[in-house]
């Protein structure tokens, strides 16, 4: 582990949020690094004094009957439309009509779609975890597209981001859904990406859909017979980049 | 084939169940039951996103009225996250329609090392009384200011607070970690302040 990455997880570390492997990991590396056990000790000690302090504010008493009057008299509501209740869905979950239209796809998702999503999100938590991100460590794309050959039926395509900020660090197989298919890996900074890549039903081009899983941002879209589906810890908007540089890569090279 | 799902063919719940009667007192009670415990915490964070008294009463009344007319959307589980995501919205439309919104600097293009210069082991952090320490958390950029209200103040979990500002769980973290970084800084040069 290195220092920037302990950096971010020590305070995940303090919030007690790790699992006991992680934060085995960031123990191990804060107890040999003296710069991280200096911070990790003041990041606790500021912590400390902010929990022993009592930063809230108290509502005022008289915004507290208005709310309470406020509650008892009501007026009725129009009559509820498909329209209105997903908006009313929306607002609870903090939105745009973005999130909305993506709220909407969640309420309709099939089992079988979240069944998949979540093979994605455990072979990307498992990539994460130890030393099993890649198979074969390579940043060139003519090493890690051979290593495929003969171990899938489809030949996934590498393309090399590197110029667009994207690093390719390797290729591994892995499993979704219970059949092999081709992770291929990317990094972002200090952000890892997943690209699943597998056979697809039918040959056709699908556009690119984006969906929040377990707090993981993916991307799905098809392509010349085959499925991708790319999973990060990256925001929305640089995964989506992700799919948009690597699509171009890909038809540049084709 | 990975995706074979037919993705449209899911189950829709019934548009009835998830709306209940307004004007209906029983209701009424059941949210005030549920909701009015949290005035305190709603209050606190429109209070530190705000940072202005009369606008964060606005914003606190607007939000229990907006999370009163939606409650049926509201699927049990905790209400708090749903509060506060509901405030939050009130907050950003009212720093839209005052244009106060801040420069908002992105969340992960610097290193955590620049917010702050080496810190030798003994640069102990002092204890610091209630207002100053609110004075730092309120000098905070917008969305650092947000992670340590909800997780130092409201004490809420990473998956909540990654629901509430609708961002995956990683980005919360490295929020946090930033937000940390920064407030240790100026805690650090305040106190060199109450040095000199």
């Amino acid at each position: 582990m290195t220092c920037e990455e302990a950096r971010v997880l020590l305070h995940a570390l303090i919030d007690g949020e790790l699992d006991a492997g992680n934060a085995r990991h960031v123990e191990t590396h804060v107890a040999g690094c003296a710069r991280c056990t200096a911070e990790l000790a003041q990041y606790r000690e500021m912590r400390q004094a902010m929990r022993g302090t009592n930063l809230r504010i108290g509502a005022p008493d008289a915004l507290r009957s208005r709310i309470e009057a406020a509650i008892s008299r009501p007026v009725r509501a129009p009559a509820p439309t498909r329209r209105s209740l997903l908006q009313g869905f929306a607002l609870g979950t903090a939105l745009s009509a973005a999130a909305a239209a993506s709220v909407v796809f969640v309420v309709v998702r099939s089992d079988q779609d979240q069944h998949i999503l979540g093979d994605v999100v455990s072979a990307h938590l498992r990539s994460l975890q130890g030393n099993h991100l890649t198979d074969v460590l390579s940043t060139d794309q003519h090493t890690v597209k051979p290593w495929f050959n003969g171990k899938l039926a489809v030949a996934p395509p590498v393309a090399d981001l590197a110029a667009q900020g994207f690093t390719l660090v390797g290729g591994r197989l892995d499993y979704i859904d219970g059949k092999a298919v081709a992770a291929i890996v990317y990094k972002r900074r200090v952000h890892v990406i997943n690209l699943f890549v597998a056979a697809a039903a039918d040959p056709g081009h699908t556009a690119a859909r984006g969906e929040v899983v377990q707090g993981f941002n993916t991307q799905r879209w098809s392509d010349q017979g085959l499925r991708f589906i790319a999973i990060s810890d990256l925001s929305n908007d640089e995964l989506r980049e992700f799919h948009t540089k690597f699509e171009a890569a890909l038809r540049a090279g084709a | 084939m990975m995706l074979a799902g037919r993705r449209r063919s899911g189950r829709v719940r019934d548009a009835r169940t998830m709306t209940g009667d307004v004007h209906d007192p029983a209701r009424a009670r059941r949210f005030r039951d549920l909701a009015l415990p949290h005035l305190d915490e709603v209050y606190t964070l429109a209070r530190y996103l705000l940072r202005n008294t009369a606008d964060a009463e606005d914003a606190v009344q607007e939000c229990y009225l907006r999370a009163l007319k939606h409650f049926d959307t509201f699927r049990g589980g905790a209400i708090r996250p749903w509060l506060f995501a509901i405030v939050r919205n009130v907050c950003r439309s009212a720093y839209a329609q005052r244009s106060l919104g801040e420069e908002k600097p992105t969340d992960d293009a610097l290193p955590l090392w620049n917010e702050a210069p080496e810190t030798p082991e003994a640069c102990v952090l002092r204890q610091r009384d209630e207002e100053s320490i609110r004075r730092l958390v309120s000098a905070l950029p917008d969305q650092f200011r947000e992670a340590i209200v909800l997780r130092e103040i409201n004490d809420l979990s990473y998956r909540e607070i990654a629901d509430i500002i609708d961002a995956p769980v990683g980005t919360v973290m490295s929020r946090l970690a930033r937000a940390r970084a920064m407030l240790r800084a100026a805690w650090q040069s305040a106190e060199q302040e109450g040095r000199q």
